[in-house]
């Protein structure tokens, strides 16, 4: 069994609005195996960013983490002082982003920005800080590290940017990186040169990578473990292969079965119908009830748990309780299900 | 940056050319002949012919500006038909008075409105920032000369604890900052409140970009994060203003310097136009006006150094 | 049977000045579209793929002429549109439509559904003004919304429906030609199924052709008969969609493809890495412009253009714009350096 780096139990944040408490992340649950990759994947409004800058209490001023527990190696980071989580940050657990273009300061260099990181937490000086900087440019990749460093953001492209970015990340080397859509913004040429980049990195300095993500294709090839995101739950959590062989909440069946495969031809896509609703009118019982082919009675009047399978998959759906009142084959989006019960 | 310096003094000559022709001609055009007010009315026909001979007004107008330019690249503005001294003599002293007030009075603008913008954005929508913007918007609707009056009224009337009139020396301002006060205060805190203003918007944007996230999630104080990261972007619109406030209070000073009998360029400019006094109006018009050419020169330049962003090509 | 030839592109250029220097001359020019030809044909659906700043939009933009091409051909259904007076080319608008990305910034927030569809019926008059409300109603139900919504506003639909009503607004005037420009991109996966399926539906139904631009592989191989594979203003490769996906043979369209990530945790996961960024169409490269990131690339890439031309092994309609086909695929020329990744 491999060491849990970090556990993310029930998760809550609310963030305090003009038409009244939004409930933006509602219950999320997920561990980060050391060394691993872990995927939260969603659609927007999933909650998946907001998960993220709740574990490093990095929340707008109108957000609040209201409950749950963010455990790091033991410690809940909710308990920690504001002090004590700044001296986390960008230190054991980093974070990048997912717009390089607006993320890095225009008026700093390269070398000011990366160099900051290390004065703040490793005490280095300004010159031992600037050589440091230069040899993790070469770490990620940057051609001509050293006159590099010296200029400023707007000087680079933004595949450039973004490696910047993690040169930034990495720089204490931490034990968690939080990437927070970080190709999304990028042409795919350049995701496959930062994807692999961070995948080689991790490998060499074994740290654990929360990979926030929309695209099932990168999560399919970069993690190990996947929490699926339905407004603001996780509504499935499981290793990769078995979420993409065999998925067990109707709507990540819904979801692969909606998704244009660039590697093979479909006849047709199967949709999942309606939309995603929003986070001030949520539907009571199972939030996914008003889009489920298979919902029942009980989906729409009382919220399933995070129920274990006993194989460390979890899934947030009544098919797999032995209260589910339905067929024990249940046909969701054109696959069968066997109920539990 | 020394290339775009250079293309940026290129670039203010002919704009100092057109300054001096719009106030050679706007002195011209004010109906009226100066040759006749000088010899005064009534004169003989032979007396205002001999003063107009004398100030070269007969010759053809282009000849006189060319005549007047050449004096002024040379230092001459001629002399003040009234006294017959030389006008830069008589700006000379009156000019450092009224720079001196405007840079006084920037500094408290700049100080006392950064502040309170950075405060107000810091602590955006609490307390502190309604009373802060509910007193910066009475200091922008306070008419100065109002204001003026006010401060005379409490400080130098009603408790006598500072001087209302600031009396001059030929090196400047009184042996006292007390004289300096009032004035000052007079004059900047209408530009305090505009850089207040502008500092807290300037900064809730900027407080609200992905790299100030970014600077939270390294681990930065805030502190480091307000100062360091926030307000070098956030100062980048505010300089923009400070310069045009600095430009607004050169010529603002005419009214306070009124009112605080204050012998600035402001007052030496409304007397001269009482008198007709024609040379000494466009002596001082001309150099407030190369003044404001050369503040917004400076800020154009500070802006570039600031902002790295833009293109210097 | 041959079929009708609706739109045929011809040696179309789209240059952008660059203002600059002290008096603001034109210092140089971006080549965002730099001599492309094409043909599309009544009923498919051809797809426009490649990077930012290849120039797959301005091409779409350039057909409708919402910037004048600087040089080319752009003959629909047989008339050269380039060749129009403005007044005509206004006419010809109702035959040529094209969704964007953002329907939302397209749409006066202002207007209700039903005043955004009646004022594209107006323009091209195409619908008598008694006969529109019911024209409006049968058109929302045609792309999923129902009468009731007719009056409602842009901000109170969600991102997919505002889609459709994008949709629907093309459809009032009975187009021809659709032009798609990242319509489906900014949707959440779930919903751009629903539209893509709409699609095509409406395709079938109302014989639409489409031109398609996209950057997303994966909604492309669903949905395109034929792919155009562009790099920084150029055609580099053009063929079926089974040409494309399962034979490429440019060097870039089979980086580009291999770069995609697949939703399948059991496939192989080697990815050409492409060196360095796309270059700027304001500098192309010379020559053949892949040359500056082409494992393969050799002097002559560095020196003369490639023709886009069918080579040995490559099936009617497929072409690449590559002087090394053959020699890559019998292996004669190596690549220098090719860096393989798994992420």
């Amino acid at each position: 069994m491999v060491e849990t780096i970090l556990d993310v139990r029930d998760l809550r944040t609310s963030f305090y609005t003009d038409e009244g408490e939004v409930k933006a992340v509602d219950g999320v649950s997920f561990s980060v195996p050391k060394g691993k990759t872990i995927g939260i994947v969603g659609e927007s409004g999933s909650g998946k960013s907001i998960t993220s800058l709740s574990i490093l209490r990095l929340l707008a001023s109108n957000g609040k983490v209201v409950g749950g527990e963010v455990r790091f190696k033991g410690d809940n980071l909710l308990a920690y002082s504001e002090k004590k989580m700044r001296s986390l940050r960008g230190n054991k657990i980093s974070m990048i982003f997912q717009e390089p273009m607006t993320s890095l300061n225009p008026v700093f260099t390269v070398g000011q920005q990366i160099s900051e990181t290390l004065i703040e937490h490793q005490g280095m000086s300004k010159k031992a800080a600037m050589a440091k900087s230069v040899d993790l440019l070469k770490l990620v990749g940057i051609p001509s590290p050293d006159k590099r460093v010296k200029q400023y953001p707007y000087e680079l492209s933004g595949g450039m940017r973004q490696r910047v970015m993690i040169a930034i990340a990495l720089a204490c080397n931490p034990e968690i990186l939080i990437a927070d859509e970080p190709t999304t913004a990028l042409d795919v040429t350049i995701q496959a040169q930062i994807l692999g980049l961070i995948r080689d990195l991790q490998q060499r300095m074994g740290m654990s990578v929360v990979l926030i993500t929309h695209d099932l294709g990168v999560v399919a090839e970069t993690c190990d473990y996947v929490a699926v995101m339905y407004a603001g739950q996780v509504v499935e959590y499981s290793d990769v292969r078995t979420l993409f062989r065999k998925p067990k909440h109707p709507y990540t069946v819904g979801l692969l079965k909606s998704l244009p495969r660039p590697d093979e031809d479909q006849e047709k896509l199967i949709p999942i119908h309606g939309t995603v609703p929003s986070p001030l009118h949520m539907p009571v019982g199972c939030r996914f009830n008003p889009r489920c082919p298979a919902a029942t009675d009980l989906c729409r009047e009382k919220l399933p748990d995070l129920f274990d399978d006993g194989e460390g998959n979890q899934v947030r759906c009544w098919i797999y309780n032995e209260q589910w009142p339905g067929e024990k084959e249940v046909d969701v989006f054109g696959e069968e299900r066997t109920a539990r019960c | 940056m020394t290339k775009y310096i250079i293309r940026r003094l290129l670039q203010t000559i002919p704009v100092l050319i057109g300054v001096s022709i719009l106030v050679f001609s706007l002195m011209h055009l004010i109906p009226g002949d100066p040759a006749q007010i000088i010899a005064g009315e009534g004169a003989p026909e032979k007396t205002v012919e001999q003063i107009r001979e004398r100030l070269g007004l007969n010759e053809p107008i282009h000849k006189q500006y060319l005549n007047y330019m050449s004096g002024v690249v040379q230092g001459d503005l001629g002399n003040s038909v009234r006294s017959g001294r030389p006008v830069v003599d008589e700006i000379k002293t009156r000019f450092w008075v009224t720079l001196e007030l405007a840079t006084y009075a920037t500094i408290l603008a700049v100080f006392i409105g950064l502040m309170a913008g950075i405060i107000s954005a810091v602590r955006h929508y609490t307390f502190t920032d309604t009373a802060i913007m509910i007193v910066a918007l009475f200091g922008l609707s306070m008419p100065n000369f109002w204001l003026g009056l006010v401060l005379i009224d409490w400080f130098a009337i009603g408790g006598d604890w500072l001087p209302a009139w600031a009396k001059l020396r030929p090196s400047g301002w009184g042996d006292s900052w007390r004289q300096v006060v009032l004035p000052v205060i007079t004059l900047g805190t209408g530009g305090a409140a505009i850089i207040a203003r502008m500092t807290r918007s300037s900064m809730l944007e900027v407080i609200g970009q992905d790299y100030i996230r970014t600077a939270r999630a390294k681990g930065l104080t805030d502190r480091v994060i307000t100062y360091r990261h926030a307000l070098k972007n956030a100062l980048i619109p505010v300089v923009t203003v400070v310069g045009l406030e600095f430009g607004g209070f050169l010529g603002g000073a005419v009214l306070t310097e009124t009112i605080f009998a204050i012998n600035g360029m402001g007052r030496l400019t409304v007397q001269a136009i009482n008198t007709r006094d024609f040379p000494i109006v466009q002596g001082a018009v001309l150099v407030i006006s190369v003044l404001f050419v050369f503040v917004n020169l400076i800020v154009d330049i500070s802006y570039k150094l600031l902002n790295k962003r833009i293109d210097l090509g | 049977m041959e079929k009708k030839e609706l739109l045929v592109v011809d040696g179309l250029k789209q240059y952008f000045p660059i203002k600059g220097g002290f008096l603001g001359r034109t210092v140089n020019h971006v080549k965002a579209v730099d001599d492309i030809s094409f043909t599309i044909h009544e009923g498919e659906t051809v797809s426009i793929v490649g990077e930012s700043g290849c120039g797959k939009s301005t091409t779409g933009r350039a057909i409708l002429r919402l910037e004048e091409p600087t040089e080319g051909k752009v003959v629909f259904n047989g008339e050269d549109l380039t060749k129009l007076p403005k007044g005509e080319m206004r006419k010809h608008r109702k035959d040529l439509q094209i969704i964007f990305q953002d329907p939302y910034a397209s749409i006066n927030p202002r207007q209700t559904v039903s005043d955004v569809l009646n004022e594209a019926m107006e323009i091209q008059k195409v619908v008598p003004k008694k006969e529109r409300r019911d024209r409006i109603i049968e058109l929302l139900e045609t792309v999923g919304l129902n009468a009731a919504q007719a009056d409602r506003y842009p901000h109170e639909f969600s991102g997919g429906q505002r889609q459709r009503i994008g949709i629907a607004r093309a459809l009032s005037v009975n187009p021809k030609l659709i032009i798609c420009d990242e319509a489906v991109s900014a949707l959440d996966v779930s919903i751009q199924a629903q539209v893509l399926n709409l699609l095509d539906e409406l395709q079938d139904e109302y014989n639409l052709t489409y031109l398609f631009i996209s950057h997303d592989l994966g909604v492309v191989r669903h949905i395109s008969d034929r792919v155009i594979v562009m790099y920084v203003g150029k055609i580099v490769e053009i063929g079926d969609k089974h040409s494309i996906f399962d034979n490429p043979k440019h060097p870039y369209t089979k980086a580009l493809l291999s770069a995609i990530p697949v939703p399948d945790p059991d496939r192989e996961r080697n990815h050409i890495v492409l060196r360095g960024d796309v270059p700027s169409p304001i500098d192309p490269p010379s020559g053949c412009r892949f040359h500056t990131r082409c494992p393969f690339a050799q002097e002559k890439c560095r020196v003369d253009v490639p023709e886009l031309v069918r080579h040995d092994g490559m099936q009617e309609g497929h072409e690449a714009a590559c002087h090394f086909v053959e020699e890559i695929e019998r292996g004669e020329v190596k690549p220098k350096e090719l860096q393989v990744t798994t992420f």
